[in-house]
């Protein structure tokens, strides 16, 4: 008996050994909306996106071996929880990436923590993920709301925007959006002259633009997503509100919106990412391999889809690193943050204990038509937010793991 | 003559064997040895999902199968009952059982008010207002501080029902959502067979002679409306126990059509057909979940071929070819 | 300047100009659904989604063969309008035996079919259309600055409507759809076809809706889910309104859009819920609408 209990343990010994240098295996579970709202953010071009860093990082790393998997949570909490769940008890999957949707993403997250796996947020908005709600087994990646509204805020008050008023989109998302924002724009020394809340979905803005551009103020932040973002924008142009001299600023836009605006419409807003395909060669490299992967010779990746090849390529790093055998998403997160972030699209960056991935950000001001020299030409770089002050500080954002 | 909604099938001509005259039993008793088997071949969580779901299209065909009102907004009793039940579960700490009775209780109140509203107008108006109200709902629910807008309430508690029994563990809390189910189908089959289900269907089947004979058919309605509601609700509540959320995938439109799909695949008017047609539909939605691209569009051709082709649904056409009552 | 309950008054003509334009989208798609509902006794559920179709044909119109938005006016409700033909003569004309449910069941999986086709093919972000050239710009009224294209759309609606209005309770081919969809067996008798009016009817209605949605493309986002939100409003306007008269669709649908207008300047939060709102109240006081007759 003793000498059988002594050959295993030998043997175990012995095969941790040889494995080390042998096969990693991963399995990575691309998680978004593939057909509704956010399929032109997130997506087939996520997908895409996770394809170009598996295959970037097997080119270094032959003896990682990687199955990646896509699934569409339809834009509903349950759906994507069942899939999630599936996807960690049954097929194995060790890493959940990606999943625009706030309540989608806060559902696998707690998901991720409740079976100790791994969840990659590029997606989803909500900066309550690495705030109250966040937890080991989450790394929040491209951008959450809190930057964009610093982002935009900051800078626009910076340039002389002192006075905004908001068309804030009347539910939790929206609220937070403009909090966040009016405290950033007093703190810099400018003023909110009025506010007004818009319901979900309303088709005509029409009559808020009227009071937006009777208050006079100088900026009109548009604490909005989607199609009221596009809406509102959409008839400032018709309003004149950029040509009477306000300013409009997105604070929830992505370029594949500017895309579906439009310059004329578009032109003179602005707005705040994390990246932008047409900034430098390397983001013009890796749009032209995106293309080539997703198929779709007329669009352009977002930041979303950026934030999922270099959060993939951060994970498998950090996964090499370990080595063969199992571990648990804490473990893996752990590893995560404690080694530095660096890729072509994001540069060098960190993940801090709250899981936030750090990084600059960018305000952007949509160019005129005559400004734009080639197709998807459409930003003009207007100030750059560096990475220590781009996200909420560590201490202000409630998250237990830190303050505990 | 037009032909009524779930159309009563033929009275059976061939002579009452065992097999037919206790089909239905047969059914149930398949069933429920189906469902007490099937955790240990299939995904627990899959399995009690779609029990919430096959509670709720039973409840709402208790309205369009068995008094012929379509209601196009029965996502407002679901929805709003999935956040009463999570938010009572997690907020102020409700047992399982009570957080769930209280999504009833709501599925019950939100039915009386928008039913005594509804029931004033007949056919397709009565489906606009349903809808309408809905949608009003929807929008109430998404404003409102609670529900935690697009957020909506996660990480809700499964607790120990009873204060004893954990609901975390997986078994457990499928024997619970199998209990509320079976109650709740058993009730429903209770109140078609009873003396008042009759009256119901007399409704369906020609509202100005039921007048006539003396019954104030807007008080049947209204009560019809009320239990259905709060079938849904007791749906809803457990679903949110469940799944630990609750979100606005529940209160909005498209559920309410969803769930008008699942009884019209499975048959209207059909003890059973709900059942089954809730298990099609949601197999389909995570079978597609890696394509997800089509699931709207079969799911509009899947309408379109009910209707033309086969009216009465899996079961419904199952139960004429074999001249049975299911 | 004087003041109503606090808002200057010029503010307040200014948003009542502004729920006149909201109202035409209102009246021209209940419009639609009353002549739909008159001759067929069919709720068109997918109403929204030809809207809908009715924007992106413009859209498609203009990407792939260069036509512009007034083209775009008669072509694309032309267009949709045969496809409502053809829907007409594939699924519904086997339904008006049946209950009428049966109808609302089919065009919502309709509507459902279009909406995901749409996605599918166009992606979900939504489709860039600007305003005509020759209606760029606006006007300073003093009072509020009206772009050109809204005062387009209140006239252009105005004047669809009362011709549709004519059309039905004035001429000679009203008077026999008024007919057939009171006696179809008497009409046939004198040699009307019937059916065939039941097909151009419904057309014509789907026609109707994607006209608005051609207005709709410049000012509102052109994508795959403009329609179906909207249509869940222009049923309860239906509701309010009752479908017995053309004239009641029409009025019903600029009052609401009035009313809609008010509540944003007052109370904005409920801008969205105001129509469902008055809906409930009508319900309890004159069930049958405030045009309708008790069925």
């Amino acid at each position: 008996m003793k000498k059988t209990l002594g050959l295993a343990a030998l043997a175990a010994v012995l095969a941790c050994s040889t494995a080390y240098a042998q096969q990693v295996n991963v399995k990575i579970g691309v998680l978004s909306d593939m057909s509704s709202l956010y399929a032109d953010i997130g997506g087939p071009g996520s997908v895409a996106a996770a394809k170009l860093a598996v295959a970037d990082f097997q080119k270094t790393n032959p003896n990682v071996k990687v199955e990646l998997i896509s699934g569409d949570h339809q834009n509903k909490p349950d759906v994507g929880s069942q899939v999630a769940n599936q996807w960690f008890d049954v097929d194995k999957v060790d890493v959940i990436v990606d999943v625009p949707n706030s309540g989608v993403a806060l559902a696998v997250s707690e998901i991720a923590r409740a079976k100790n796996k791994l969840f990659i947020v590029s997606g989803a908005a909500a900066s309550t993920l690495t705030g109250a709600k966040c937890n080991p087994n989450t790394v929040h990646w491209t951008y959450d709301t809190w930057m964009l509204a610093n982002g935009t805020g900051k800078a626009m008050v910076k340039t002389g925007g002192d006075t905004w008023f908001f068309l804030t989109a009347d539910y939790a998302f929206g609220h937070a959006l403009e909090a966040d924002t009016t405290g950033v724009v007093e703190k810099n020394g400018g003023k909110v002259v009025g506010k007004v809340r818009v319901p979900l979905n309303t088709n005509d803005f029409s009559s808020f633009l009227l009071q937006a551009q009777s208050s006079k103020a100088k900026v009109i932040g548009l604490a909005n997503a989607g199609g009221d973002t596009i809406n509102s924008i959409k008839q400032s142009a018709e309003f004149g509100i950029v040509k009477g001299g306000q300013k409009l600023a997105g604070l929830l836009v992505f370029s594949s919106d500017v895309n579906a605006l439009g310059l004329p419409t578009a032109q003179g807003l602005s707005l705040t990412e994390t990246w932008y395909w047409d900034m430098n060669d390397a983001n013009r490299a890796w749009t032209k391999r995106w293309n080539a992967e997703r198929n779709a010779a007329g669009k352009y990746p977002t930041m979303i889809h950026a934030g999922v090849y270099s959060g993939i390529l951060h994970y498998l790093k950090a996964r090499a690193a370990l080595g063969a055998g199992e571990f648990d998403g804490k473990a893996v997160t752990d590893k995560m943050k404690s080694m530095p972030t660096d890729d072509v699209l994001f540069g060098k960056g960190t993940i801090r204990p709250d899981g936030r991935k750090i990084h600059p950000a960018y305000l952007f001001e949509v160019k005129a038509p005559s400004e734009s020299k080639h197709p998807g030409d459409f930003y003009t770089l207007k100030a750059t937010i560096p990475a220590d002050e781009a996200f909420r500080p560590l201490k202000e954002g409630g998250c237990p793991m830190v303050s505990g | 003559m037009e032909q009524r909604v779930a159309e009563p099938i033929a009275t059976p001509e061939v002579q009452p064997t065992v097999w037919r005259t206790q089909s239905a039993t047969i059914l149930f008793v398949v069933m429920v040895v189906g469902l007490i088997v099937a955790p240990f071949f299939t995904y627990p969580l899959f399995l009690m999902q779609a029990m919430c779901f096959a509670l709720f299209a039973c409840a709402f065909n208790l309205l369009i199968g068995y008094v012929g009102l379509l209601s196009f907004g029965h996502a407002l009793y679901f929805g709003w009952a999935s956040y009463l039940s999570a938010y009572s579960a997690k907020a102020w700490g409700f047992t399982p059982e009570l957080a769930i009775l209280t999504g009833t209780a709501t599925g019950a109140v939100l039915g009386l008010l928008a039913g005594s509203l509804a029931i004033r107008r007949q056919g397709i108006y009565f489906a606009m207002i349903t809808l309408a109200l809905a949608q009003m709902m929807f929008f109430f629910a998404l404003q409102a501080k609670f529900t935690g807008g697009e957020d909506g309430i996660q990480a809700v508690p499964r607790g120990h029902l009873f204060g004893l029994i954990d609901l975390s563990k997986e078994m457990n809390m499928y024997i619970v959502v199998l209990v509320i189910f079976l109650a709740g189908f058993l009730f429903i089959y209770r109140i078609i067979h009873s003396p008042f289900g009759e009256v119901l269907k007399a409704i369906r089947e020609n509202e100005t002679r039921a007048i006539s004979l003396g019954y104030k058919t807007d008080r049947y309605k209204l009560v019809a409306f009320v239990l259905s509601a709060t079938l849904a609700g007791a749906a809803g509540g457990t679903k949110a126990i469940v799944l630990q959320l609750a979100s606005l995938t529940d209160v909005n439109w498209p559920m309410s059509g969803e769930v008008v799909l699942m009884t019209l695949v499975g048959g209207l008017g059909t003890i059973f057909g709900p059942v089954l047609g809730s298990f099609i539909i949601l197999v389909m939605q995570y079978k597609l979940a890696a394509v997800g691209e089509w699931v709207l569009v079969i799911q509009g051709v899947i309408f379109v071929a009910c209707v033309l082709l086969f009216r009465r649904g899996i079961v419904g056409e199952l139960a004429n070819k074999l001249k049975i009552r299911l | 300047m004087f003041e109503i309950f606090g808002i200057p008054s010029n503010a307040l003509f200014g948003q009542l100009l502004i729920g006149l334009i909201n109202g035409s989208f209102y009246a021209l798609l209940s419009l639609g659904l009353a002549v739909i509902f008159g001759m067929l006794n069919i709720i068109n559920f997918s109403h929204g989604a030809q809207y809908m179709m009715g924007a992106f044909a413009a859209y498609l119109m203009l990407k792939y063969s260069g036509l512009g938005y007034w083209p775009a006016l008669i072509i694309a409700p032309l267009l949709v309008g045969i496809t409502g033909v053809i829907v007409e003569r594939l699924f519904l004309q086997w339904l008006y035996k049946l209950d009428h449910l049966y109808g609302l069941l089919l065009t919502f999986g309709l509507a459902l079919i279009i909406e995901g086709v749409a996605r599918n093919q166009l992606g979900s972000a939504g489709l860039p259309y600007v305003v005509p050239d020759e209606l760029r710009g606006g006007q300073n009224l003093g009072f509020m600055f009206l772009p050109n294209y809204r005062a387009w759309v209140i006239v252009a609606s105005l004047t669809i409507c009362i011709a549709t209005w004519f059309i039905i309770e004035r001429t000679r081919l009203g008077a026999y759809l008024r007919a057939a969809t009171e006696n179809p067996a008497l009409v046939r008798a004198f040699g009307i076809n019937v059916p065939r009016i039941i097909t151009l009817t419904y057309g014509f209605g789907v026609a109707l809706a994607a006209f608005a949605g051609v207005m709709a493309a410049p000012i509102y986002n052109v994508s795959p889910q403009m329609g179906s939100e909207l249509i869940i409003v222009v049923f309860a306007v239906v509701v309010i309104g009752g479908m017995g008269s053309i004239l009641g669709a029409i009025v019903t649908g600029f009052g609401l859009g009035v009313v809609e207008g008010l509540t944003k300047v007052f109370f904005p939060e409920a801008s969205n819920t105001v129509i469902f709102v008055i809906m409930a109240i009508v319900l309890l006081v004159r069930p049958a609408g405030l045009f309708g007759r008790r069925a």
